[in-house]
Formats: structure tokens, sequence, C-alpha cells
């Protein structure tokens, strides 16, 4: 049996994507949720030698089942080493010893950066985000960032409110200008499609659309004028293997 | 030398009114029973500083303990938000509070220059971001390499309060598993309590445990299960369900202050 588009949610086509991406990856920083997902699934599916790095200081974890929080218990007990946090930050981080982060954000804009912050005004937000965490020091160091984050009007947004973590900057050079060691973010990973950043303007362009999505329909959940690649692919849909592994996953 | 005391008697003698408090515990070992025998105690007009605020001072802000939160990511972990850490910013509920907050890499940063006695922290980071504009932080360059880099003030903290999971009778700590930033803070600070699962004869040297040494430690407390609903790895398991739980309890300010007069303020410090 083989799946339809009709048969797989837009959201475990989002986590097969993002685990597709880690096939020649060593080493990957997560945090919860679906990247979490995505890169467990990565280890069954793709690469079992995919090393997972968590924020809580564990090195190397190999749960069984999807945490809830970066801090389970079963990670700790999983890990190859579990180091403090400011080992964490300036050892493994800091120090660019981790090939790909997945980050999430409330917003992003046409370049990648992103918002974990506030919504509205600093001083007098309309929401209040959890802050930065690691974000900002994490896609500074990293090899690269994949962004994880669903395709929606108020989430990829011209004009950050505030930028907790900055990805692209205001276009070419600014990395380099900020001293920043890994390359930034190379894709945007939604339940629509994928974008990633044009080698030269590093503005945000779509290069990849899922099975059963139009164009239209990205571009209308796009708080931007949304580049569409010359080249745009359509995603291969997930495989009977990966699916079976997710469900598999999620079900533990 | 550590004393071995009691939780009520730690908290009486080592947090007043006004103090900067440090709760540390990344995700595991955050104690939850100090916290409520502080909010048990009346103390009020604190200056909170932990690395991940989460449910325990979501608690303790909206039981109107904190005068200032230092932070660096105030989230539920893999749930969402935290309400009450929300209404305190967002409406000023039930008092208004003062906010510095910090990346994690600055956070763990100052808490290492804390613990080293150094002025200030020195690393990369916090460049290009708006947070920059909002809190603590100063660009200098590597007088050896030309590099730009940033300077944070050290975390000196009045008082640390960590949780680990044993002690023996001397006031030796040992915890092992995620060690977080727990040894820095109780070396940042000027005092320190540190709860425990048990007090044991002699403690068992564990692979990648972690001691701290009784004569940098103030007081030792006895809490079993005092770092519920977080946990204390080999001892107690992560109460997830709780979490999920406390993020539709927390959205309501009354729901919220029924659930803590009964659980938190009606509960004596003994019984847990």
């Amino acid at each position: 049996m083989s799946a339809t588009a009709s048969e797989v949610s837009a959201g475990e086509t989002q986590t097969v994507v993002a685990a597709r991406r880690l096939r020649e990856t060593k080493t990957v920083f997560i945090g919860v949720g679906r990247p979490s997902t995505a890169a467990l699934l990565a280890r069954m599916v793709h690469n079992p030698e995919l090393v997972l790095v968590y924020e809580s200081g564990t090195i190397g974890a190999k749960p069984f089942h999807i945490p809830l929080s970066i801090g389970d218990g079963e990670l700790a007990e999983t890990a190859d080493s579990i180091v403090s946090v400011p080992e964490m930050f300036n050892y493994w981080i800091g120090a660019g010893r981790i090939d790909v982060a997945f980050l999430g954000a409330a917003q992003i804009d046409p370049y990648a950066n992103l918002n974990s912050t506030v919504i509205g005004d600093y001083a007098h937000p309309k929401t209040r985000l959890p802050g930065a965490g690691g974000a900002p020091e994490i896609a500074a160091s990293c090899g690269e960032v994949i962004v994880i984050a669903p395709h929606a009007k108020r989430t990829l947004v011209e004009k950050l409110d505030f930028v907790t973590t900055v990805g692209h900057g205001d276009g070419p050079e600014s990395r380099e200008r900020l001293g920043f060691r890994g390359r930034g973010p190379t894709a945007v990973i939604t339940d629509l499609g994928v974008l990633e950043p044009d080698p030269e303007t590093k503005r945000l362009v779509l290069t990849q659309i899922h099975p059963g999505v139009e164009i239209d329909k990205v571009r209308e959940e796009t708080g931007w004028e949304l580049e569409v690649s010359r080249d745009l692919q359509r995603t291969e849909p997930p495989t009977e293997e990966e699916l079976s592994a997710l469900r598999e996953l999620l079900d533990r | 030398m550590a004393e071995l005391t009691s939780l009520g008697e730690a908290i009486a003698t080592l947090v007043s009114d006004g103090d900067s408090v440090a709760l540390e515990g990344f995700t595991h070992l955050i104690p939850f029973a100090a916290g409520h025998e502080i909010i048990r105690q009346g103390r009020r007009e604190l200056e909170l500083i932990r690395m991940t605020p989460d449910l325990l001072y979501d608690q303790m802000i909206g039981m109107g303990v904190a005068r200032r939160l230092v932070f660096s990511y105030g989230g539920n972990p893999g749930v969402g938000g935290l309400h009450r850490f929300r209404d305190v910013i967002e409406n000023g509920w039930p008092h208004p509070i003062e906010i510095e907050e910090h990346s994690h890499a600055g956070m763990a940063n100052r808490y290492a220059a804390g613990a080293a006695d150094m002025p200030c922290a020195v690393m990369r980071g916090y460049v290009g971001t708006d947070l920059i504009e909002h809190t603590t932080v100063a660009h200098l360059t590597c007088p050896f390499t030309g590099e730009r880099l940033v300077a944070l003030p050290a975390l000196r903290p009045d008082v640390a309060i960590v949780h680990a999971q044993e002690a023996d009778r001397e006031g030796n700590v040992q915890l092992w598993g995620i060690p977080g930033v727990q040894k820095e803070a109780v070396l940042a600070s000027q005092r320190s309590l540190v709860t425990v699962e048990r007090i044991v004869d002699e403690l068992e040297l564990r692979p990648g445990g972690i001691v701290i040494p009784n004569w940098v430690i103030t007081a030792v407390a006895e809490a079993p299960g005092g770092s519920r609903p977080s946990y204390s790895l080999g001892i107690t398991d992560r109460d997830n369900d709780f979490y999920r739980f406390w993020d539709k309890l927390s959205r309501d300010r009354d729901e919220f202050t029924e659930w803590m007069n009964e659980n938190v303020l009606g509960q004596e410090v003994s019984k847990r």
C-alpha cells in the first residue's frame, strides 16, 4: 500500500521533510516538539548514527519516546555525555561543534530572522512569548539552522516585532559583519513547503511545495510578496517506510 | 560548613524580603518544595533569578512574591507559554514587576562569572538582536585578537537554592543526571540552601555525579519529593501530565489562586 496525499497530514509531511534534511548530518541540536520528532525519525529511517544534542546538556541522547521537555529523564539516561549549561553553550555550541540546529519561532521575516520574545511593543506587549532561550547563540554558531514553523501570515511576516535571533540580518554579508561562524538558516520548513535563502540576496524563496498544495495558497499564507524559485520542486510524498516509522514513533 | 536543618527553618533564616534569590534546576531537580515554602512564609519583593522560570516561578510570581525577574526563557517546556508570567508582564497582575532578560548563554556565563568571583563574563553573542537594547550588556574588544565580544555583569545572588538527590550527615551533596547551572549558582551566591531527596550515611559516588562539598553550602534540608512535578533522576519521575494540567489551570486567575491556596498555602511543610 502506498500513501496518497489525502492520507497524510500536513504536519506529517513537514516532519518527514525535516527528517530527510538530516541524512548526511553528524550532529543536530534540537528543541522539543516537531524538531525532536523529526530528529528521532531521521535516526530510525535515514541516519542511525545521528547524534542528538539537547539544550539541557544531553549529548548523544537516544530516547525511545518523543520527550515532552528538553530535560526528560530518558535523555539523561541514554546520553553519551551529560554536561552543564555553561559547558553546553561555551564548549559545544559556541565553539561551533554542532552541524545543524532546528529552531522554531513565533515570527519569521524574509531574511529568516526570528522573533520569540514579544508580539507588540517590548515594554507593553500584546503577547509576551517565552523569550530567547538558547536561540541567538545557537543560530550564530551552529553550522546551519533549519527553521520549522507553521505556514501562516501571522508567522511569516515582513517585519518582526522583535529581533530575538539573527538569521541573515538585512541581507548579504550581515552574518560576516556580526562575526558569526555558522552559515545561518538554510531552510524554513513549513506545513506547506520549504523556503530557502536566495544565494545572492539571502531573501527566502519558495523552493519546494508539499503534495496537494497550490502555489496560490502558499502566497496567501505568506506575509510578504513571496518569490517562487524557477526550479520549484514538488515534495516527494512520504514513503510507506517513513510514514509507518513516524506513526509508530508517535504511538509509543 | 553546611548546617543540616529543616526546610522551614532554612527559608526563615536564609531568605529575607527584598533578597535576590536564584532557584535553579534546568528542567531537572527544580526546587519546588523550597519555592513553595517561600510562598507559605509570605516573602515579598524578591528579585527572582532563574534561567527558565518554569512552573515554579509562574506560581511564585502569581502569588505576589516577586519585585523583579531575571531570566532567559519563560515557557512551559514542550507545552507552551506560562500564563502567570504572561499576565504579570502583559497586565501587571497581581502587581507590576521589573524584568531583565538574557539568552541562555548569557545567563549561564553570568553564573559562571559569579562562581569564579569575576566582575563580568565575556562571550560572543547578543549582537544584531533587539535584546541588546533592553538588557545589561556591553561591547568590548579582545586585547589580543581584536575580535569584538560582549561583556555581561556577573550574577551574585544573595541566596541560591537548588535540589539534589542526596547529602551525607556532614552536608556534602551529590547530584547526578542533568546538572544545569546548580553548582555555578551555589558558588556564585552569598548564601545557599540545598534541599535533598534523602540524607545518607555516606555518599556513594556516581559516574558523572557532581559533589558539592559542605564548606561551600550554608544549609542542607531534607525534602523528599521536593522537586515534583520536576524530577530527581533515579528517584522520582517527571510528571509530564502536571505540566499539561498547569497549562489549563493557570490561565484563569481565580482557578490559579484557589489551587495555590489548597495545594501550597494549605499544606504543612512537614507533610511534603
